[in-house]
Order: C-alpha cells, then sequence, then structure tokens
C-alpha cells in the first residue's frame, strides 16, 4: 500500500514539474524524434549530397575523396541529364493531373453521393489494392499493355490498338499505382465540406455545376495539393515501373540507380534532382495553404 | 554522421592505393597473356589450409543459384550442404552484377557468384581473395577451357571457382523473322525492318555484343577484343548503338520480362540466353536461338571468396559442393546453363542436359567471347593505347538509351 | 448537396469506371494465379490450381511473409511513439523551428526511396561497421520507421487539431495531473487516430521495396524483396500472383476493422 502510495506521489510530483516546466516537457517530447529524423535521417542525406562532391576511381569504383564539382557540372552540361530530369518532371505532372481528373468523381461519389452507411466499405474498396504488391500490380500491367493482351482485346473492336511499352504505358501505370494517395485526401476533404454551404449555394440560385466550380472546387483544393503530394514525389522517384512497362524510357530514378553501385558520388548528384525539384513543390503546396491537409 | 577520422583517413588512403595499383602498371604487367590483365591487384594471400567450419556462410548470388527448396520444393540442394558441413547458408540474390560488386563492398557476405563483368573489379578494389584451389577438391574436374581465363585469375593466381557459363544468343521469332537469321545483323544493320520490336540486355556490357558485329563488319577498325576497344572503336560500337536504339522496342534483363516479350510479340528479335529460348519454347512461342556467324558474348559465373570473409572455412566447403558433379547438374539444370564440371554431364536427370547447353563442345565456347571488365590497359595486349574503362561504358549506355 | 438527375447518373457513372479501373487489374493477377501457363500470356490457355497448392507449400514465402510482419510491427511502433511525440510537440506548444521540423517530418516520404535508400545505407555502413554490425532486419526496420512517421504525424496532428486543448485544461482545473490527462482524455481523443495512422504505416512498410532493398541484411528477405526475387524467375511467377492475390483478400479484414474503428474522425487526410 504505502510503496504504491509512495509510487503515486512521485508520478504526481514529476507530473507537476513537467507541467510547470514547458520548455523541459517540450524537450522530452522532441528528444527521441529529433535525434532521429534530424540526426539520423537529415544527417545521412546531408552526408549523401556532400559525398556528391567527391568523385570515384574509374576502375575499382572506389569513392576517391578529393572534393571536385566535376559530378554538378556534368549535371548541368551533359545533355542527357536536362533531358531526362525534364521528362521525369513531366511524367509525375502527367501522373499527378491524370490522377486528380480521375480521383475528383471518385471521390465526390463516395464522399457525397452513396449512401453514407456505405461510405466505410467504399474508403475501405480504395485502400484495398495498396495491399497488394506494387511489383505484382506492375506485372499485371505488363500482361494488359502487352501486343494481343487484355487491353488491345478490349480495344480492338474499336479498331484501335493499346499504346505498347513505353513513356505512356508509364504514366498510365504510375497513375493506377498512385491513384488511392490521390482519391483518399480528397474524399476527407469533399467529406469535410458543410452541407450548409451548398445549401446556401443552391439557394442563392446557383446550379449544380455553378456550385462546384465556386464553392466545391475551391475549397476542396488544398486537399487535391495533398494528394498530389504524393502523386508527384512517388512518380519523380520511381525506377521500377518505368523499367517493366516503359520499353526503353529512361526516367531520373533509373540514372541514380545505374550509377549507385559504379559511382556513388554520381548517383548522389543525380539524386540531388528529384530532391530539390519535390522540396520546392512542397514549399510551394505548403504556401497554396493546403499544409492544414498534409 | 561522426565518423572516427582516422578510420576516415585510412578508407581514403585504401581507395588512394587500390587507384594506384591499377594505374601505374602499364609498363609490366601489359605483354604477358590476355588473362594478365595489365594490372596487380592489391597483395593477398591465399588460405593454405582450411580450418573448422564456421557453421554460417553469407552468400550473394544470381536468382537460382543458391536454392534451399523453400521458393521451389524441387530445387534442394542447400539443406543438404547444411546438414553436411553445419554451415548455415544464408543467401542474399543480387539482380545485377553492378548489385553484386556493391554487396561485396559491405563486407556483410563471404562469397559471391560473380559474372565476369564483376570479377575484375572485386579482384582490383581487393575486394576478392585468391582462392586456393587445392582447397576444392572438385576443382580437377572442372572443363579446363574454364580455368585461369581473364575473368576469374591474375597473372595466374586463380581467384575463384567456374560455376556455369552461357553464350548470348540471338533469338527471333520463326514467324515473323524472315528468311531465318545467321548474323547480329538483323539487330544492327536490319534492325528497321523489326522496328520497334527489337530487344537488347539492359547492361553497358551490351556494348561489347556491339563491337564484336563491327569486329567483323569493319575490319578498318580492328576490334580484337570486344572488352578491349580503344576510343575510337568505343565510338563506333555506341554509334551502333545509338542507331540501334530507334528500333528496340525495350531492353531487358530479367528473363521473365523477355519470356513474356516473345511470347506477346513485343519482341520479335534480340539477344537471349538459352535457357530463356528453351522456356519460351516450352510455353508455346515460336522462337529459335541461334549461335550467329560472328561469334557471341557470353558469361561465365566464378564463385569468388571475400578478402573479408568471416566465414571461410565455410565458403570453400560451399565453392566444393556447388561444383561437385551432381550439385553442378543439378543447378545447371535449374537455371538453365552449362555445367563448369565436366562430370556434370553424367549426373543430370535431363540426359541432353549437357547437348542443349554445349557444355563440352569447345568450339562452341571458342566462339564465345566471355564478359570481362573492361580496363583503360586494353586487355588485348595492346600498350600504344589506353582502351576505355568501364566507367565510361556505364556513361555511354546511360547515353545510348537517352 | 442537391444534384440534378444527370449530374447523380454521371457521377455515379464516373465512380463505376473509377473502382472498374482500381479492380481489374488486381482481377488479372487472380486469373493469371490460376493460368495454365508459367510465363504470363493472354488469354491463359487453361487454368489450374496447380500454383496454389505450390505456394500453400512454399516456406520461402511463409518466412518472407513473417519478416514482413515483424518488420512492419517494429517500424509502425517506432513511428507511433515518434509521429505522436512529434504531432504533439507541433500542436500543442509553440518552439523555435516548429513550421522547419512539420516540414521536414514529411521528407522522409516524399523524397524518392532510392535517395532515402542510398542515404541510409552510406549511413549504416560508416557508422555501424566499424563497431561490428552489419546490416540486417533492425536496419530495414529503421528505415521503415523514418517514412512511416509521418503518416503517423498527419493522423495525429489533424486529430489534435480538432481537439480543442479545452477538455485538456477543464480536466486539469479539476485537478487531474498530466498523465492523468493523457491517460483518461487525450488518449481516448486520439486512439482511433493512432490507428488509421499505424495501419496505414503498417501498410507502407509491407509493400516497401526500394528503402529496403539498400538497407535489408544478408539472409533478411522482406515479402516484397521474395516476389522481386521470384518475379525474376520464371519457374515462381505464378506462385508470386498466389501470394498476390491471397494479400488483397486477406487485407480487407484489417482495413475493414480499422475503417470501423476510425469512422468518426472526419478522415483529416488519412494519408
Amino acid at each position: 500500500m504505502t510503496s504504491t502510495g509512495q509510487a503515486a506521489g512521485s508520478v504526481r510530483r514529476l507530473a507537476g514539474a513537467l507541467h510547470r516546466r514547458p520548455r523541459l516537457r517540450l524537450s522530452l517530447l522532441l528528444g527521441a524524434p529529433l535525434l532521429w529524423l534530424v540526426v539520423a535521417y537529415l544527417g545521412s542525406l546531408a552526408v549523401l549530397f556532400l559525398s556528391a562532391l567527391w568523385t570515384t576511381d574509374s576502375f575499382t569504383s572506389e569513392v576517391v575523396k578529393v572534393w571536385s564539382a566535376e559530378n554538378f557540372s556534368a549535371l548541368v552540361s551533359e545533355p542527357l541529364y536536362r533531358q531526362v530530369a525534364l521528362r521525369s518532371i513531366g511524367v509525375a505532372l502527367a501522373v499527378t493531373a491524370l490522377c486528380a481528373v480521375i480521383a475528383f468523381p471518385v471521390a465526390f461519389y463516395t464522399a457525397r453521393v452513396a449512401h453514407p452507411r456505405r461510405r466505410p466499405l467504399l474508403v475501405v474498396a480504395i485502400l484495398t489494392p495498396l495491399w497488394a504488391s506494387y511489383l505484382v500490380k506492375v506485372y499485371a500491367w505488363r500482361l494488359i499493355l502487352s501486343a494481343q493482351g487484355p487491353l488491345d482485346w478490349v480495344l480492338a473492336p474499336f479498331g484501335v490498338s493499346g499504346p505498347g511499352y513505353g513513356r505512356a504505358a508509364t504514366v498510365i501505370v504510375l497513375t493506377y499505382l498512385w491513384l488511392p494517395y490521390m482519391i483518399l485526401p480528397v474524399h476527407a476533404g469533399l467529406e469535410r465540406l458543410p452541407e450548409s454551404l451548398l445549401d446556401a449555394s443552391a439557394d442563392l440560385g446557383a446550379r449544380s455545376w455553378r456550385t462546384f466550380r465556386s464553392v466545391v472546387l475551391p475549397m476542396v483544393l488544398p486537399s487535391v495539393a495533398a494528394g498530389s503530394v504524393f502523386t508527384f514525389s512517388l512518380s519523380l522517384g520511381d525506377y521500377i515501373t518505368v523499367q517493366i512497362v516503359g520499353g526503353k524510357t529512361q526516367l531520373i530514378g533509373n540514372l541514380v540507380y545505374s550509377n549507385v553501385t559504379l559511382n556513388l558520388p554520381l548517383a548522389a548528384a543525380l539524386g540531388t534532382v528529384p530532391v530539390v525539384v519535390i522540396v520546392l513543390y512542397l514549399l510551394a503546396v505548403r504556401r497554396s495553404g493546403a499544409s492544414s491537409s498534409l | 554522421m561522426r565518423v572516427n577520422p582516422t578510420l576516415r583517413a585510412a578508407a581514403a588512403c585504401m581507395a588512394l592505393l587500390a587507384a594506384a595499383a591499377c594505374g601505374s602498371s602499364d609498363s609490366t604487367g601489359s605483354s604477358g597473356s590476355p588473362g594478365a590483365g595489365g594490372f596487380h591487384p592489391p597483395h593477398l594471400a591465399a588460405r593454405s589450409t582450411l580450418g573448422k567450419p564456421e557453421g554460417q556462410v553469407n552468400l550473394i548470388a544470381w536468382a537460382g543459384y543458391v536454392e534451399d527448396g523453400s521458393d521451389d520444393p524441387g530445387a534442394d540442394w542447400v539443406t543438404d550442404f547444411e546438414k553436411r558441413t553445419g554451415c548455415d547458408v544464408h543467401a542474399r540474390t543480387a539482380a545485377t552484377s553492378d548489385e553484386m560488386v556493391s554487396l561485396m563492398k559491405t563486407g556483410d557476405y563471404d562469397a559471391v557468384s560473380a559474372s565476369g563483368d564483376a570479377s575484375l573489379r572485386l579482384i582490383a578494389s581487393g575486394d576478392a581473395a585468391p582462392v586456393n584451389t587445392r582447397l576444392v577438391p572438385h576443382y580437377k574436374d572442372v572443363f579446363p577451357g574454364l580455368k585461369n581465363r581473364a575473368w576469374n585469375s591474375v597473372e595466374g593466381v586463380a581467384y575463384g571457382i567456374p560455376h556455369g557459363r552461357g553464350a548470348n544468343l540471338l533469338m527471333y521469332n520463326t514467324r515473323k523473322v524472315r528468311p531465318a537469321p545467321d548474323s547480329w545483323s538483323a539487330v544492327f544493320d536490319d534492325a528497321s525492318r523489326y522496328k520497334g520490336r527489337v530487344t537488347a540486355y539492359d547492361s553497358p556490357i551490351y556494348i561489347a555484343d556491339a563491337a564484336l558485329y563491327l569486329s567483323a563488319t569493319e575490319p578498318g577498325l580492328h576490334i580484337k577484343d570486344p572488352y578491349a576497344l580503344d576510343q575510337k572503336q568505343f565510338d563506333a560500337a555506341v554509334g551502333l548503338l545509338k542507331k540501334q536504339n530507334a528500333d528496340i522496342g525495350e531492353y531487358w534483363s530479367d528473363y521473365l520480362k523477355e519470356i513474356s516479350a516473345f511470347k506477346t510479340g513485343d519482341s520479335v528479335v534480340g539477344t537471349a540466353w538459352q535457357v530463356i529460348a528453351n522456356l519460351a519454347k516450352s510455353e508455346g512461342a515460336d522462337v529459335r536461338a541461334v549461335l550467329p556467324k560472328e561469334g557471341a558474348t557470353g558469361w561465365s559465373d566464378t564463385w569468388m571468396l571475400s578478402a573479408r570473409a568471416k566465414h571461410p572455412t565455410c565458403a570453400y566447403k560451399w565453392f566444393d559442393w556447388i561444383i561437385s558433379p551432381k550439385v553442378n547438374a543439378e543447378v545447371a539444370e535449374y537455371f538453365g546453363e552449362a555445367p563448369s564440371n565436366a562430370r556434370a554431364c553424367d549426373e543430370s536427370a535431363d540426359k541432353n542436359l549437357c547437348a542443349v547447353f554445349h557444355a563440352a563442345d569447345e568450339p562452341y565456347w571458342r566462339k564465345v567471347h566471355y564478359w570481362t571488365t573492361p580496363i583503360e590497359q586494353c586487355l588485348d595486349g595492346r600498350t600504344g593505347v589506353r582502351c576505355v574503362p568501364y566507367a565510361k561504358w556505364v556513361q555511354a549506355w546511360n547515353e545510348i538509351k537517352g | 448537396m442537391r444534384l440534378s438527375r444527370p449530374a447523380r447518373i454521371a457521377l455515379r457513372t464516373a465512380a463505376a469506371v473509377g473502382f472498374a479501373v482500381i479492380y481489374l487489374p488486381l482481377l488479372v493477377v487472380v486469373l493469371n494465379s490460376f493460368n495454365r501457363d508459367r510465363g504470363s500470356g493472354w488469354p491463359p490457355p487453361g487454368l489450374t490450381l496447380r500454383w496454389w497448392t505450390a505456394a500453400w507449400r512454399n516456406t520461402g514465402a511463409r518466412e518472407a511473409l513473417w519478416t514482413s510482419v515483424a518488420a512492419g510491427t517494429a517500424a509502425t511502433a517506432v513511428a507511433l511513439a515518434l509521429g505522436t511525440l512529434i504531432a504533439f510537440a507541433v500542436q500543442r506548444h509553440a518552439f523555435f523551428g516548429r513550421e522547419a521540423l512539420s516540414f521536414a517530418v514529411v521528407l522522409p516520404l516524399a523524397l524518392p526511396g532510392i535517395v532515402t535508400g542510398i542515404a541510409l545505407n552510406s549511413a549504416f555502413r560508416t557508422v555501424l561497421e566499424p563497431l561490428g554490425v552489419g546490416l540486417g532486419l533492425f536496419t530495414v526496420v529503421i528505415g521503415h520507421a523514418t517514412f512511416c512517421v509521418v503518416v503517423v504525424f498527419n493522423n495525429v496532428v489533424a486529430r489534435l487539431r480538432r481537439t480543442p486543448g479545452s477538455l485538456e485544461e477543464a480536466a486539469m482545473d479539476l485537478g487531474a495531473h498530466t498523465f492523468r490527462v493523457f491517460a483518461d482524455i487525450t488518449f481516448p481523443l486520439v486512439r482511433s487516430a493512432l490507428v488509421a495512422g499505424g495501419l496505414l504505416a503498417f501498410a507502407l512498410s509491407f509493400d516497401e521495396i526500394v528503402v529496403t532493398t539498400f538497407t535489408a541484411g544478408p539472409g533478411v528477405r522482406t515479402l516484397p524483396l521474395w516476389i522481386f526475387d521470384n518475379m525474376a524467375r520464371p519457374r515462381q511467377a505464378p506462385v508470386v500472383n498466389v501470394v498476390a492475390a491471397v494479400l488483397v483478400l486477406l487485407s480487407v479484414l484489417p482495413i475493414y476493422l480499422a475503417e470501423r474503428l476510425s469512422s468518426d474522425t472526419a478522415s483529416g487526410s488519412r494519408i
């Protein structure tokens, strides 16, 4: 009895001390996460990007720790890298746009049209494909897009054929893979829209389309921006999908991957490209006010 | 990221030493046999005796080389090994030679089944140690054509145990590609006839295939060895591949991808391994694989020992096990390649194994130029010029793909 | 929202098409698991249950599944702890660098997996190797936890934003101490957000391949690595399809339960 009493007392004292010292409380809250995130993660990133300033021995691919801006100047001067970087950004933007266009009606249905009792089930239906392995899905698409495959089979009566393997196939498959990441935030954003606002718009005489354009769209845009962070950044860094369905297409991820083992400094320099693009994109999205839904 | 400064300095010195070791040797080593390679690896001695098995061995291997029945109950040559030697096998499959090199550099692994485009790199960087073949009793039965070659030895010192080999053949769809091709021109000069349906192996080492073709068609370039290309020869090969790129449908790197492409007709002509041709055919694809008149590139895999192996005895036991006739036949049959042990031919379940894969067909293998890491010192013995090293091949390969 | 009849029909159709696009490829996976051919071909020449029996007997897949479950559970646990701590700090305290922190926390998920992977790989090697510690399962857990933190953080922060601090203040006014308030008031409020975040974190870890490739030690094979290995072997591809089909079927249950548990969250972006 006494010992538990004492324990309870010391817990109370500790709680009191914590309550009186918000700084202490804060540092206890932040200590472990900061150590992990800032020291371990950002530290590793920083070292990696510093190593971009090194070079490698051309035969043994050992890193030679002599400072030089060689890799970064190659990044700028080599037309190949510029071309691939632009292509990758183009693919990522196309995927994001396609995801947004497809996600909107689906999310609108699941969040506002479907019977409220069925909504949780629909959310499950959106989440489920995330559990099917990424690789398996991509190989399934490889089959779907193959010559005389299911897509050609469906399209044949219309006298057209599928795009075959290549850049278009890459965009299609990446859109498929990341679509749930767009539908979910848009669904959440639409769910949050107060009914009264929509009613007010209708009372003021706005038709469905007008309400959609002037009320729904502006209010859901931050959610789309939040979803786009995922679709954009996941597409920009991908290198496996493009290997499987991209035909001979190369994206920035492939260049990084092909250099990782032999020329880590160059791979690190190439890696800065998507990192810079994504950080800029994130900053732009935050600025647009999506930070609250991100 | 605090790193012990002495350690860091030591690491830098090691790197510089390795660079110096292979950069300052043009006068001495280059005139010998092609196997001499023209560089001196770091001095490491092979073991003369084996200790007690350490109870574990960590391997890096191609998919299908180290099977314990867990993925395919029909393929299991690890369990018996573990029972006999007490060495638990931990295997990591690697998808590319480059991945093998980087995994070896971690020091976590004892041995690797390296192809020729990785082996010299591992030797030069000091990641692979010499192997005392006397400690591997079954080595005596290995085909002589695989012993002490440019990719598995330096200056007569063996750096590994040959595992098996295969050629990069020309495979084509017998209905779409007519007349039946017997030359690599099908994928180079005539590739435009199959625009968007040509396939090629997705690796910088594929540049050697173009060089091999040029050695036959452009005698003015004087290409003797497709892995020893001076700048002019290299540029010609790269130019040929850039032209080919317009007709390529996709590059392949794993066999599933290529089999499916040939089955669906997405690819109709390109390089392939014998096993791919066999599997595609068994699934009803109309394909045939041939060794073209110019010869072909090929691969010969070698089990190499890490210089930092923590379980060397178990690694040696593994080497002997994997080339013992029965196991060597099993693995060759499963993976689809020619076994390295001559006696394996009598042990295979499929009595045609050695015939199908040309295991003992030396004239066949004489037309095959095995993957070797290109280095600055020309491997064909030329001394007046510098050859283009592999790192440049990698860059060029990225450029070819665009 | 009052929608016109045509608008309703259009939305319904669009949603139906959307769901069809999401599910048809999965159907192809399931169909392929019965395909008589080894390599995939269309249309399947015949159906067989062979691959299902082969998958059932496949111990490699089962081991890989447990490795994945272990890695996912550990990574989720770490992510839950760290993500919640950061969420509380950011939402209930004002401090220098708060904005920067809530930005930095998103980075591990937003930056390409390959960059995160090689950064962690070289860090592990420089820091752990001198200590004689190699890569193993725990390095995979560290890698996964790093990018899982953000999904927990997002869920908890969204919940805290909607939960006024006044409830906690009221409890304190009534004499409850900090820990008491947490156990009786705060935790029940964020519990469902934790479930939703934890589940998504687990799912992310479960299907991660790139960071795993760079952080797994010898003998450590998660399910995606197993799939990658086996996809490269023509003999095994159909077995992989079976495993994938099973995973999809099995995953419905936990997701549905979690959705029920957290259906009261105005789903502040579950991602």
